[in-house]
């Protein structure tokens, strides 16, 4: 606990604060509200019932009516704030509401039915967690099927990116041949024409290859990447060109120098190149949504996209799914950043 | 052990020809030397040998077999890398093996290789380490013990030493030559220091700008350089150099140093020529000002104990260097003068060809 609250309130030397301790200070608050503001909204909301979420102004918290059981009624009773004709609050149990009255009873005293006009009673509510916006989708919409399709696509996707991007990357760093730098131009030139471009021709080659409505239709195109193929060549003109003489001094051939030599040493980049590839695939949306059409092929987040109907959209299993699906990421943020900071650095992507 | 022959071997990178058609023999068991100033071709020479370069035309004979389009892998030669290229991220004993087990040689004589390697070498404590927990002189021992468990015909050796301090050079300067005596191996080995070719060599190579400006023992290569170049590179300090004009003398030529007539004992000196006269700094004696054939201003004047080396500047201008056996006090801006035997004399022609001694 000293530990925490010395390194959240360190300061610039000295003991007193520096106006720019203050500007720092109110800076990183700023950023942290920016950052993580609209995260801990979303994590918050998703727990909110649809009428909770509806509302105007907005609640911060999850809120919900608080409900009692009271004797002689079946359904549990919603509990209200009511002041009477004599101008004492009491709490009573709402049985019916008809027009602008509504008949309550007393939870202690259930017998007399008391008449209140709508407008003098407010509801009690409760801060509780609507626990059903998770467990609503994952059993009716078969959402842990879409998740799985989802790991699926993202750990092969990213297996195949790393063997195939650093192999160009390695070709395109460590041998010398005609035309290495236009090659290497033209992979980089397409960094340039966005997907929506290439969105029509992809699908013909997607259908015609007979990958249509498949999870590889997904995985394949997205393997090769002109950003994992610069980042690994930029790690990989670092590898000294010696050792992979020395390697083929020691009878090594081209693939045992890939294999044993340049992937091991390139490790650092790779880390990083998985980590992108695994944000990238795992938030795909728009060719995951126009290649797969069955239902049981879906990815996360193009399930997540069957919440909203052209009427209405169901929030509340939206946000929930939501939720769900940046955990994974969150974690491997978390977990690996100090790769992700340091492939930044080595190689200025983002 | 190998038996290697290069016959006309050039390399030329784009327009530009970095070797001009090498003739070498190297013989079994032999340590060569190639020295020459950087950017002579000296490691481009080492490379097209170990074929990790393709020479550009000439022939490359390993055993009398031709070896120009075999790859480096099937050479059956080792090479020591001036950054010892060690994998960094494999152990001393992986290091060892790697070449071992591209060749899928069985584990038992591949461990047996590494131990032996590794006893010879003394880094057997640290065969489960990694390269970047080793010292430079262990890294060194590393680099050479891969080199060895290949068991090669022959060990190619691009500057080894040049990443030491100038301690451990000498160390592993010794060592090596008792490496050589013990293993009886082929090695060729690159440097640009003239020192660690005089002390390790059999026969020294000098290249310059591509072509090999003479090969002979260290004692051939210092005491009759073939020419001006080979003489101003081994040798240290330098040979001095002093232009003059041969002029004939009773029975037979000479020069005139100083104004004072000076015979030389050497054939073909055509009176009236332009030449060139060298002379190591350990064979020039001092006199007074006025008794030595030519007089030195000193500009900087080394004490190293055993001997004084004085730098000094000739009355045309020119720089000279004596080195006087023991300790002496000088003071810098001192005349000196210096006696040329003429035994000592090395002439060079106008073109820096050596002529020959009578």
């Amino acid at each position: 606990m000293n530990a925490l609250s010395a390194f959240l309130l360190r300061r610039r030397g000295g003991a007193g604060w520096h106006w720019t301790d203050v500007l720092a200070y109110l800076w990183l608050g700023l950023g942290l509200v920016l950052m993580f503001g609209p995260v801990l909204w979303l994590a918050v909301s998703s727990f909110k019932t649809p009428a909770n979420l509806a509302e105007f102004p907005p609640t911060f918290m999850p809120l919900d009516a608080q409900a009692v059981r009271v004797q002689g009624y079946e359904q549990p009773l919603a509990l209200f704030r009511v002041t009477l004709d004599d101008g004492s609050e009491k709490v009573l149990a709402q049985v019916r509401r008809v027009g602008i009255m509504a008949q309550m009873v007393d939870p202690q005293n259930p017998g007399p039915v008391i008449r209140v006009p709508i407008d003098r009673r407010t509801p009690v509510r409760e801060i509780k967690l609507a626990t059903a916006n998770y467990a609503e989708p994952l059993q009716q919409f078969d959402f842990l099927r879409y998740f799985r399709n989802s790991l699926f696509v993202t750990v092969m996707a990213t297996l195949i990116t790393l063997v195939v991007n650093s192999m160009a990357a390695f070709a395109l760093s460590k041998y010398e041949f005609k035309g290495r730098t236009a090659v290497l131009g033209i992979i980089l030139a397409t960094l340039m024409v966005p997907l929506s471009v290439i969105v029509v021709p992809l699908y013909l080659v997607v259908n015609s290859l007979n990958l249509f409505d498949t999870l590889w239709g997904v995985i394949l195109p997205t393997v090769a990447t002109p950003t994992g193929v610069f980042l690994l060549r930029q790690y990989m003109l670092t590898i000294p060109d010696e050792l992979i003489d020395a390697a083929r001094m020691d009878k090594a051939s081209e693939w045992q120098i890939y294999w044993r030599i340049v992937l091991p040493l390139a490790a650092p980049a790779l880390a990083v190149l998985a980590i992108f590839s695994v944000m990238w695939r795992w938030n795909d949306f728009l060719w995951p949504l126009i290649v797969l059409s069955r239902k049981e092929h879906y990815t996360l987040q193009v399930g997540l996209n069957a919440f909203s109907g052209e009427l209405n959209v169901q929030w509340h299993y939206v946000l929930a799914m939501t939720v769900l699906s940046i955990v994974p990421v969150a974690l491997i943020f978390l977990f690996l950043q100090r790769y992700i900071t340091a492939g930044i650095a080595n190689t200025g992507l983002k | 052990m190998s038996h290697l022959v290069l016959h006309r071997v050039a390399k030329e990178f784009g327009s530009v020809r970095v070797l001009h058609g090498i003739d070498l023999e190297v013989r079994d068991g032999e340590f060569v030397v190639f020295v020459g100033p950087s950017g002579c071709g000296k490691s481009t020479l080492l490379r097209t040998i170990a074929g990790l370069e393709r020479a550009s035309s000439g022939e490359i004979r390993l055993d009398d077999r031709i070896v120009n389009d075999v790859s480096a892998a099937d050479r059956g030669l080792a090479m020591v890398f001036q950054s010892y290229a060690l994998y960094p991220h494999m152990s001393v004993r992986q290091n060892l093996a790697f070449g071992l087990e591209n060749s899928r040689m069985p584990r038992d004589e591949i461990e047996k290789r590494v131990l032996e390697a590794a006893r010879m070498l003394l880094i057997e404590p640290l065969l489960h380490r990694k390269p970047r927990q080793l010292s430079g002189g262990q890294r060194q021992r590393v680099a050479i013990g891969r080199a060895i468990v290949r068991r090669p015909g022959i060990f190619l050796l691009d500057e080894p030493l040049s990443n030491l301090d100038a301690e451990l050079r000498v160390v592993m300067r010794a060592e090596l030559a008792a490496l050589h005596k013990r293993l009886n191996a082929t090695m060729i080995y690159v440097t640009h220091d003239q020192t660690e070719a005089m002390t390790l060599a059999d026969r020294i190579v000098v290249l310059r700008d591509g072509r090999i400006e003479q090969v002979g023992t260290p004692l051939e290569l210092y005491n009759s350089p073939a020419n001006r170049f080979v003489a101003g590179f081994i040798g240290s300090p330098r040979m001095n150099f002093i232009e003059a004009e041969a002029v004939p003398l009773d029975g037979g030529a000479g020069v005139q140093v100083n104004g004072r007539p000076q015979r030389l004992p050497h054939l073909d000196l055509v009176p009236g020529s332009r030449i060139v006269i060298g002379i190591r700094p350990h064979e020039v004696s001092v006199t007074d000002v006025d008794q030595g054939a030519i007089a030195l201003e000193l500009t900087l004047v080394e004490q190293l104990g055993a001997e004084t080396i004085l730098h000094g500047r000739t009355e045309q201008g020119g720089v000279f260097t004596v080195s006087a056996p023991g300790q002496r006090r000088y003071a810098i801006g001192e005349r000196i003068g210096v006696a040329l035997p003429p035994e000592a004399l090395h002439v060079f022609d106008a073109e820096g060809a050596a002529l020959p001694r009578g």
